[in-house]
């Protein structure tokens, strides 16, 4: 069956077999199809690693609480933050860029349409490896395990001596599936954003939200790679006999620390970045005026692209790297927050004289201002090396990580939610459940992971099953325990939201926030191949010109 | 709106609370709870940590307040009115004077910050090694601390002991780190910032505590299944006091005859195959020195007290204290498990 048969077919056609529509959605290579894919995925492990926190939580209320066995404990914390990063944050993120980087810069649909179904696929395809451990992790002759050595699988804890059976290699297996996945989802956008940009849109005109998907997927290329390149080397030692990280036999366990968070650190960006793009796009909207300092915002993510190539070793101050290398990698990070705070000065500046709506894409956007600023400024704290000493692989750390990614990205992500949901579905979700939302989020966030970081300073290690009474810790853990079912709650909310506004929500229309940028001068749900005759723009906001012929932006560009 | 700008500025005063909190009450709170407080150092190096943390906490916390009312402030006066929501705002694109402001001062921020920070990371790291220093190798196995002193020939488990060290006359110790098996991280947060014990990879830190006491902390580095039980302490004694206890250290073996039946059962069982006993055939290298065992307050790296009855049940079923630590149940009958605690409890 030809591909241009089925992306054809409208999602709003009347009665057809059922089994008509599943093959829509299981072949589909309209980016639009694979974008809402991603996301309905990406939510669903939501779900699930959520639950795996609320597990943890339970077990961490009260000091040597047996709620779940350390071995259960352990595969929890691997689990969740395995599925966190690479089945939730990047594969959602990935959707959105799908669906929308086409619309925006006026083409079709991706560069390579069927690059893109394969990817979704080889995500999908780990998401389901990952999961399986815990059937086939331990072979037949086991009740089935999931791993446990951690989301980074230090060396030599990822060894066969320490992991014997299989469930290490369903997280190898896994990882190395998905990241092809991201590959080729990186080489799509950047291909689709570099050839496929309609008439007058020059670089210099493109949203924001297209060069920080292009920075994105630049990062994605150079930081998949080395995690992948480690993987196979993880499997050489554990079923060839090679001895790149197995330290009995002369390897090296740094190696795979260098190796991992040289992904690591710029998969923090290949994350946040995208939750930059959101806001960037959401906050002009809702102050009603143009993005401040459009080209120093994009210099600034350019540059916080490539500082972020080199500063993964301040994951590893504490492992005795001698004090050139820690000053080094001490200012690589320092110099990050430059770009970083340029940006949040650019989003005030942005809603300084505007007139703010208060719709709830833009409380969540100002939600994100407020943590994403604290995230950075406990960035900062840590890159002072010595002060790491103290703070790294404490719960301050896992409670600074979790402000950037729940303060910082989900909190911007909410917020994309809420502000594309009616071009998907051509409904509004509801602005009152939505506030509800927003404002439960709010206040379990904030119990959770402020309170998270004083833990951390009075000595509690992460990756502790249970803890000591009598340091400090109890009450506060409680705290933190009780935010995260709230947060558990808000969730609910949304999902609900989500739900019922498909169905009971008010008419979207093309245009509900008065926007301008070129996905909102199409239907919604925009038609197959999005535009009937391929616009040409004047200037980064082509529907402003549209709407003010009197006064375009194209005068002042 | 009005619910925003009161939830804003509630945010905004507790993070400056709770660090203002930290950095300042949490010290003279030490003593009491805080036993493995970061801001309450003992030693040289954390307190050079300590006063680097509440430099930088100072400029952060400046920069937050700054950049915090910014933000409230155009929040509350830029909301949009019934009175001009129906017009558009002035468009204005940028300004390369602001941009270039919020560009440079960020930039000497970072370039003091670093300064400071280089220069810490200098005194700790490259402190020269005083010819007087204690010498201690840690060695970090699943999921218990091995310390041998060279200088002194003597052997021990998971309490370390180490001579307080007087600022007029320095007798820091030098810990040499390293890794029977996986990664550890050897973190004890009133006396220094952590560092990792990497298999096949030596590191080193150093510690001059200037006053008597015991200290606790516990294995940072997720390290397997009982990570979370892999505690340790650090008791700082008076010179007299770290004397005495070498010399009891450097003892053989205590040969109680009231315990020849006890030992007997030790000897010719598996036991001897990872524990020593200084003086007698076991020499196994696996697990804990019990050559002075009584001698310390915990078992099973601080997961019990040193008990009667937690020895027995230790013995007996460690997964009951332990869950995953790597000591076998040795199956033992009873009247031959109270014969080995017996001997256990004369190793003194």
């Amino acid at each position: 069956m030809s591909s241009d048969a089925m992306v054809i077919q409208d999602a709003q056609v009347g009665q057809r077999p059922w089994v008509d529509t599943l093959h829509e959605w299981v072949t589909p290579v309209d980016h639009k199809r694979i974008g809402i894919l991603y996301v309905l995925y990406a939510l669903t492990f939501l779900v699930i690693a959520g639950v795996e926190a609320g597990i943890m939580r339970i077990q961490l209320m009260y000091p040597h609480n047996h709620f779940v066995s350390p071995q259960v404990f352990n595969r929890m914390f691997t689990m969740h933050g395995t599925t966190m990063i690479f089945f939730v944050a990047m594969p959602i993120l990935f959707g959105f860029a799908n669906y929308l980087v086409p619309l925006m810069i006026g083409a079709r649909d991706m560069a390579f349409p069927r690059l893109n179904a394969f990817s979704f696929w080889l995500t999908a395809l780990g998401g389901i490896l990952l999961y399986f451990s815990f059937v086939g992790g331990s072979g037949l002759y086991g009740a089935g395990n999931a791993p446990d050595a951690g989301w980074w699988a230090y060396a030599p804890l990822q060894s066969r001596a320490f992991s014997p059976g299989s469930s290490s290699d369903y997280w190898t297996i896994s990882l190395l599936v998905s990241g092809f996945g991201s590959i080729g989802t990186g080489v799509n956008l950047i291909a689709t954003i570099l050839c496929m940009r309609c008439p007058g849109m020059r670089l210099s005109r493109m949203p924001l939200f297209a060069w920080l998907s292009l920075t994105m997927s630049g990062l994605l290329l150079l930081a998949v790679t080395p995690l992948s390149a480690a993987q196979i080397m993880l499997l050489v030692d554990r079923y060839l006999g090679g001895h790149f990280f197995d330290t009995q036999a002369g390897g090296s366990a740094t190696l795979w620390m260098h190796f991992f968070w040289i992904f690591g650190h710029p998969e923090v960006y290949v994350l946040v970045i995208p939750a930059f793009a959101f806001v960037s796009e959401i906050i002009p909207v809702f102050s009603r005026k143009p993005i401040f300092g459009y080209p120093v915002m994009v210099a600034a993510t350019v540059c916080i692209g490539f500082v972020s190539m080199s500063v993964w070793a301040h994951h590893m101050f504490t492992i005795g790297m001698n004090s050139y290398a820690n000053s080094f990698f001490a200012i690589t990070t320092m110099a990050v927050g430059i770009p970083t705070g340029i940006k949040i000065f650019n989003w005030i500046g942005t809603m300084w004289g505007g007139r703010i709506q208060f719709k709830t894409p833009m409380l969540f956007c100002i939600g994100f201002l407020f943590q994403f600023l604290i995230a950075g400024l406990t960035g900062i704290i840590q890159a002072a090396a010595p002060f790491d000493w103290q703070l790294s692989l404490s719960y301050f750390v896992v409670a600074h990580f979790h402000y950037v990614i729940v303060g910082g990205i989900l909190f911007a992500l909410f917020g994309a939610f809420y502000y594309w949901y009616p071009k998907v579905t051509g409904r509004m979700m509801s602005e009152s459940l939505g506030k509800l939302h927003f404002w439960l989020f709010v206040l379990g966030f904030h119990m959770t992971f402020d309170v998270m970081h004083i833990p951390g300073l009075l000595g509690m290690p992460r990756r502790i099953y249970t803890y000591e009474p009598g340091r400090g810790w109890d009450t506060l853990n409680l705290i933190v325990s009780i935010g995260a079912f709230i947060q558990g709650v808000a969730v609910l909310v949304f999902v609900a939201n989500l739900i019922i506004s498909y169905w009971k929500g008010a008419k979207a229309g093309n245009d509900p926030w008065d926007a301008w940028t070129l996905e909102w001068s199409v239907s919604s749900p925009p038609p197959a191949y999005n535009f009937a005759s391929i616009p040409r723009v004047a200037s980064r906001r082509p529907l402003w010109d549209l709407k003010h012929p009197e006064d375009p932006d194209s005068r002042y560009e | 709106m009005k619910n925003l700008i009161t939830r804003s500025a509630l945010q905004t005063l507790a993070f400056l609370l709770w660090f203002t909190a930290m950095a300042t009450a949490a010290p003279s709170a030490a003593s009491s709870t805080g036993l493995t407080n970061i801001f309450a150092p003992e030693t040289t190096p954390a307190k050079s940590i300590f006063d680097l943390s509440m430099f930088v906490l100072v400029i952060t916390g400046i920069i937050f307040v700054v950049v915090g009312t910014l933000l409230v402030y155009a929040i509350m006066k830029f909301g949009s009115t019934a009175a001009n929501a129906s017009r558009e705002p002035a468009q204005v694109y940028g300004s390369t004077q602001i941009e270039l402001a919020w560009t440079i001062i960020p930039i000497l921020i970072v370039v003091v910050l670093f300064l400071a920070t280089a220069r810490v990371i200098h005194a700790v790291q490259d402190a020269p090694k005083p010819a007087n220093a204690v010498d201690v190798t840690v060695i970090g196995h699943q999921f218990w601390w091995e310390y041998r002193y060279p200088g002194f020939g003597i052997v021990t488990a998971n309490e370390l002991h180490i001579p307080v060290s007087d600022p007029a006359r320095p007798t820091p110790t030098f810990l040499k780190l390293l890794s029977a098996d996986t990664d550890h991280s050897f973190w004890i947060p009133q006396l220094g910032g952590k560092t990792d014990l990497i298999p096949n990879h030596p590191n080193s830190m150093w510690m001059d505590p200037h006053r008597t006491g015991v200290f606790l902390g516990q294995c940072a580095q997720y390290c397997g299944t009982q990570h979370a039980k892999m505690l340790l302490s650090v008791s700082v004694d008076s010179p007299e006091d770290f004397d005495a206890w070498i010399r009891a250290q450097q003892q053989p073996a205590n040969p109680d005859e009231s315990a020849a039946a006890g030992r007997r059962i030790f000897e010719t069982t598996a036991c001897i195959n990872c524990h020593v006993v200084r003086g007698t055939a076991a020499n196994g290298r696996f697990g804990p020195d019990l050559t002075h065992l009584m001698s310390r307050a915990t078992i099973a790296a601080g997961a019990a007290e040193n008990t009667t009855e937690n020895l027995r049940l230790w013995i007996k079923e460690p997964d009951a204290i332990k869950p995953g630590s790597l000591m076998p149940a040795m199956k033992l009958s009873d009247t031959d498990l109270d014969a080995v605690v017996h001997y256990m409890e004369t190793l003194r």
